[in-house]
């Protein structure tokens, strides 16, 4: 087997909690599809026949009553439970299932939408006999106004990204919040790749390829928690450190950094075990080399190296704030081609349903209502009379007549009193909107997820 | 006559089927004729029907067979000239020398009728080589038996990338060649060809490396063995590129597949395995044509494998099989290295000028061990694009501390009289003399002759090939031509080349140097001249 499929589905949706207090992240409905069913689907297409699944109990009750998963999703899932409180970070579940895994690694968040080749990044992994190979995509602006949110949005910490010439080989990764003075640049590797270019506006689909020694090496590493924020970081400069490269530093192990030394030597083991006889006079007698300029073989000698592909064109989003939620709800349809209108919804004929909208399974829909670019999840009852205009309403909503609901965001089992008005507003769980309510820009949320925090 | 020829049809069908029914096996002779009179009782019915309707209908037949029975008899005489005349020739031929001699058929007629039918039989086929006869793979139009006929001698399939046909053969037997036992009936996928094909050379594959073989497969690949997969993708990419290279990947990919390798219940390793190799390697020859070096070690490893004990246990099995092909790296390809450096090393002598061409592993090699053994010498790197490989030659040799100068091909005849030998390496010596190399190595040795500098050519024995080949059309590799395409200063010149009508770009990767530009040989046997390569390739077979 070459690669074994790791989903991350534990994840809280800290960024947007007040559409995940009551559901979980991976369940919430993209253009009603539960948001883990979008990396399924995309593992399902490329031919994965088997994925891990590494969620909470939670989840996994709701996957297992989810009809669409149970019926679209043909792979074998292998779902793994961890404790919701435990607060375990990716790499900690990787950890967690390091018996499980076999082969090298392909980690995917439960929360990426895209329609990427992703044989572009496993090419990669495979050609250059890759430590690391990652997907990245240009940033697209979020055009949609978000419900409830007051001012411009702080700007985000940024990643810098440095690659080299070819754009394929990663050299440097780091985001705006570890660089306190500024962007430090080790010379060694401006030796070796005197070329870089850094890239700002890239946005980390979190897909990543890993050798399964990596996975060793995180066993005997417990300090690393996080891939994205610790490992990868940790690897991509590891590329360019001395002690890989020369294999002489197994005498220098002292005391003063013992644990540090210990995780060089660890991954020193790791790397020179894999690399075989044949493959070395393999690559004495090829004529290629990656670099041009000086006097160094290929790859410069470096056992570790990591790559990345950037997606120029295509959709990729990750749904981890509201305004990505919202835009992923726009865009996620077009990524297949379903019916807008799901065949056992009833909607009548004197309504007006643009063709950019979605109704779901078992809604009723009644007269001389409209609906334009929105969403309308499963089981929802929407009465005379009402307008639904650039919103999302999840699953078991009911929606009195005579309601005016537009840019809002309106979650499971709510009810829209007769003749509201709703503009720009997130309705969380449950909530009941009083009629004749005119609320605009406003998070409407149960008193018990105040309490949270 | 029409059903004259019918009275007699059914008692040799009866013949031949009776023959079939006894298990023996037909003659070729017998097949044809069976096909034959099927056809003619099916036209022989339709006739009848025919002139029970009109009588009209009666003429044509009758006026088609006094000059059917004119043109089967220029077959008999003119042998040699049948080739060109058809113009399908209509079934009836075959009916009129029958009718002619039925009454008493002596033995000399039938046999000009048997001939006729067959010198028909080819002319038709001929005519009709757009048809898919079933039973009639390219290799059969060498079997007609003594006739002097030249008959165009067919290419090999995998080199007729015009011929629609065989596009399809190609593209169903890569279907056929699944693993055993996988009932999902995954195949390997067809590449498809890339650009506009210069026409000389439309006969062979031009792939862009843009387009990998990976996209049509799945990612966790499951019908290709991981290594397999790999090792493609460096074959097209370039990554793994040279003859010795190339062989050795390969050779260590097998291994990988032999060690993952488990046999299936009621099966036995020796034929088995050689199964799933395979579709590997027709994989790995869709990714990049094979060299001639991997297709005598693909040779070799095949040959261990039917060798192995039917007794032998599977783990003993395996472990021999890794041996073996441990052995055949360091016999055929380490040892000869260093055997052709020991026999070089002699022809090298203080205050030589040694002209290489692009990067050669083995002439690498030579040059390294003798300047390690204090031989006084420099060297002048011939570079050419696209690939300019030079580089990397230039780059190794500089490492070491030899000196050396660089010029691009367009240089040699300037470069010339100062240099005093010329090292090539070549990836394959062709079995008339040729020798095979990378394009440019050719012209450099008509230069070097043109010159009078001695050309010395470095081979190991197992890339001795027992084809011939006299031009650099008919067997070549076309490599992605959008490889010609430069940019510089933000203007790429060739960039919309798809666009204008009659622009062809054209990457030729090898090209054979003839046996008079070459002076010497040197393998692992000793020193040769170019001419001697049958024989060692006679030598070779016959230790085998």
């Amino acid at each position: 087997m070459e690669l074994q499929a790791v989903l991350m589905a534990a994840a809280g949706g800290s960024r947007m909690m007040d559409l995940t207090y009551n559901t979980p992240k991976p369940m919430l409905p993209v253009g009603n599809k539960p948001l883990m069913w979008y990396p399924l689907n995309l593992l399902e297409r490329v031919g994965f026949e088997e994925v891990i699944v590494i969620t909470t109990k939670e989840v996994q009750k709701m996957m297992s009553t989810d009809f669409k998963m149970k019926l679209d999703v043909k792979m074998k899932l292998d779902v793994v439970c961890i404790q919701e409180d435990a607060d375990m970070g990716t790499a900690d579940a990787l950890r967690h299932i390091q018996q499980k895994i076999k082969t090298d690694i392909l980690v995917v968040s439960c929360d990426l939408i895209t329609d990427a080749a992703l044989h572009e990044v496993v090419d990669l992994f495979r050609a250059h006999d890759a430590t690391l190979a990652m997907l990245m995509s240009k940033a697209h602006e979020f055009t949609e106004t978000v419900p409830g949110q007051k001012g411009k949005m702080a700007a985000e910490q940024r990643d810098f990204v440095g690659v080299d010439e070819s754009g394929k080989r990663l050299l440097f990764m780091a985001n705006e919040a570890d660089l306190e003075e500024g962007l430090t640049i080790r010379k060694s590797i401006m030796r070796k790749h005197p070329r870089m270019h850094i890239k700002t506006g890239l946005v980390d689909a979190h897909l990543y390829c890993l050798k399964k020694m990596v996975v060793d090496f995180l066993a005997d590493n417990k300090s690393i928690s996080s891939i994205r924020g610790e490992l990868v970081p940790y690897l991509v400069q590891k590329q360019f450190s001395k002690a890989i490269n020369s294999p002489t530093t197994k005498d220098d192990a002292e005391d003063q950094n013992q644990k540090q030394k210990d995780g060089n030597i660890n991954m020193e083991l790791h790397l020179s075990s894999h690399n075989e006889h044949f493959l070395q006079l393999a690559r004495e007698r090829s004529c290629w080399n990656d670099h041009r300029g000086d006097m160094s073989e290929a790859y410069h000698g470096g056992k570790l190296r990591c790559y990345l592909h950037i997606m120029e064109q295509g959709l990729c989003y990750r749904v981890n704030t509201l305004a990505a939620y919202i835009e992923a709800n726009r865009q996620a349809p077009k990524l297949f081609e379903e019916p807008a209108i799901h065949p056992s919804a009833v909607v009548s004929e004197k309504c007006l349903v643009s063709s950019d909208s979605i109704i779901g399974a078992s809604c009723q829909v009644a007269d001389k209502t409209s609906i334009k670019r929105s969403t309308i999840g499963n089981s929802t009852t929407v009465k005379e009379k009402v307008k639904v205009t650039n919103s999302i309403v999840m699953h078991g909503v009911t929606i009195e007549e005579g309601s005016n609901i537009q840019g809002s965001v309106i979650c499971s089992n709510a009810v829209i009193g007769r003749g509201a008005d709703l503009k720009y507003c997130l309705v969380g769980n449950g909530q009941r909107i009083e009629p004749e309510a005119e609320k605009t820009n406003e998070v409407i949320v149960g008193s018990d997820q105040l309490m949270e925090i | 006559m029409a059903d004259s020829g019918v009275t007699d049809g059914p008692d040799e069908k009866g013949d031949i089927s009776h023959a079939k029914r006894e298990g023996t096996e037909l003659t070729k002779e017998e097949k044809q004729r069976l096909r034959k009179e099927k056809k003619q009782h099916k036209k022989n019915k339709e006739r009848k029907d025919d002139k029970t309707s009109e009588s009209q209908k009666e003429k044509p037949p009758t006026e088609r067979s006094p000059t059917s029975k004119q043109a089967a008899h220029p077959p008999t005489q003119k042998a040699p000239l049948a080739v060109p005349t058809p113009a399908p020739l209509p079934v009836p031929v075959l009916d009129a020398p029958a009718p002619a001699g039925k009454p008493a058929k002596s033995k000399t007629e039938i046999k000009a009728e048997r001939r006729a039918r067959q010198e028909a039989e080819r002319a038709s086929k001929q005519g009709k080589k757009g048809d898919v006869i079933p039973q009639v793979p390219a290799g059969k139009a060498k079997l007609q038996p003594s006739e002097l006929q030249p008959v165009v001698k067919r290419l090999p399939e995998h080199v007729q990338v015009d011929n629609p046909e065989v596009l399809k053969k190609l593209a169903k037997k890569l279907e056929r060649q699944q693993m055993q036992g996988d009932s999902a009936g995954k195949e390997i996928p067809l590449r498809s060809d890339y650009g506009y094909k210069v026409s000389l050379f439309s006969h062979l594959h031009q792939y862009s490396r843009k387009a990998p073989l990976t996209q049509q497969l799945s990612i966790p690949s499951t019908v290709i063995h991981p290594s397999i997969v790999r090792l493609g993708l460096q074959y097209s990419q370039g990554i793994v590129a040279g003859s010795n290279a190339r062989s050795i990947a390969l050779l260590h990919a097998f291994k990988q597949v032999i060690r993952d390798y488990t046999t299936p219940p009621n099966e036995e390793l020796s034929r088995d395995l050689v199964n799933k190799l395979k579709p590997y390697i027709s994989f790995l020859s869709q990714c990049r044509p094979l060299s001639a070096s991997m297709g005598n070690a693909i040779k070799y490893i095949k040959k261990e494998i039917s060798n192995i004990d039917s007794q032998c246990k599977e783990e003993e099995a395996k472990s021999e099989l890794q041996k073996c092909i441990d052995r055949y790296i360091d016999e055929k390809i380490i040892l000869a290295a260093t055997a052709i450096s020991k026999y070089a090393i002699e022809k090298i002598s203080d205050g030589d000028v040694i002209l290489v061409y692009g990067c050669s592993s083995l002439v690498n090699h030579i040059l390294c061990e003798a300047f390690d053994k204090c031989r006084k010498f420099r060297v002048v790197v011939v570079d050419s694009r696209p690939r300019l490989e030079g580089r990397e030659a230039l780059r190794r040799l500089v490492q070491r501390g030899i000196s050396c100068t660089y010029v691009l091909i367009s240089a040699v005849s300037y470069i010339l009289p100062e240099v005093s030998k010329v090292f090539l390496g070549a990836h394959a010596l062709l079995a008339n003399g040729y020798v095979m190399s990378r394009v440019g190595t050719s012209q450099i040795a008509l230069v070097a002759k043109a010159f009078n500098v001695p050309v010395l050519v470095c081979c190991e024995t197992y890339k001795f090939c027992e084809r011939v080949q006299t031009d650099s059309f008919v067997s070549n590799e076309l490599d992605d031509p959008d490889d010609l395409i430069v940019t510089r200063k933000g203007k790429t010149q060739l960039g919309g080349w798809q666009d204008v009508p009659l622009l062809g770009l054209l990457n030729l990767v090898y090209d054979v140097t003839p046996p008079d530009f070459v002076d010497l040989v040197i393998t692992d046997l000793g020193m040769i001249p170019c001419t001697s390569v049958p024989v060692v390739l006679r030598v070779k077979s016959v230790d085998q």
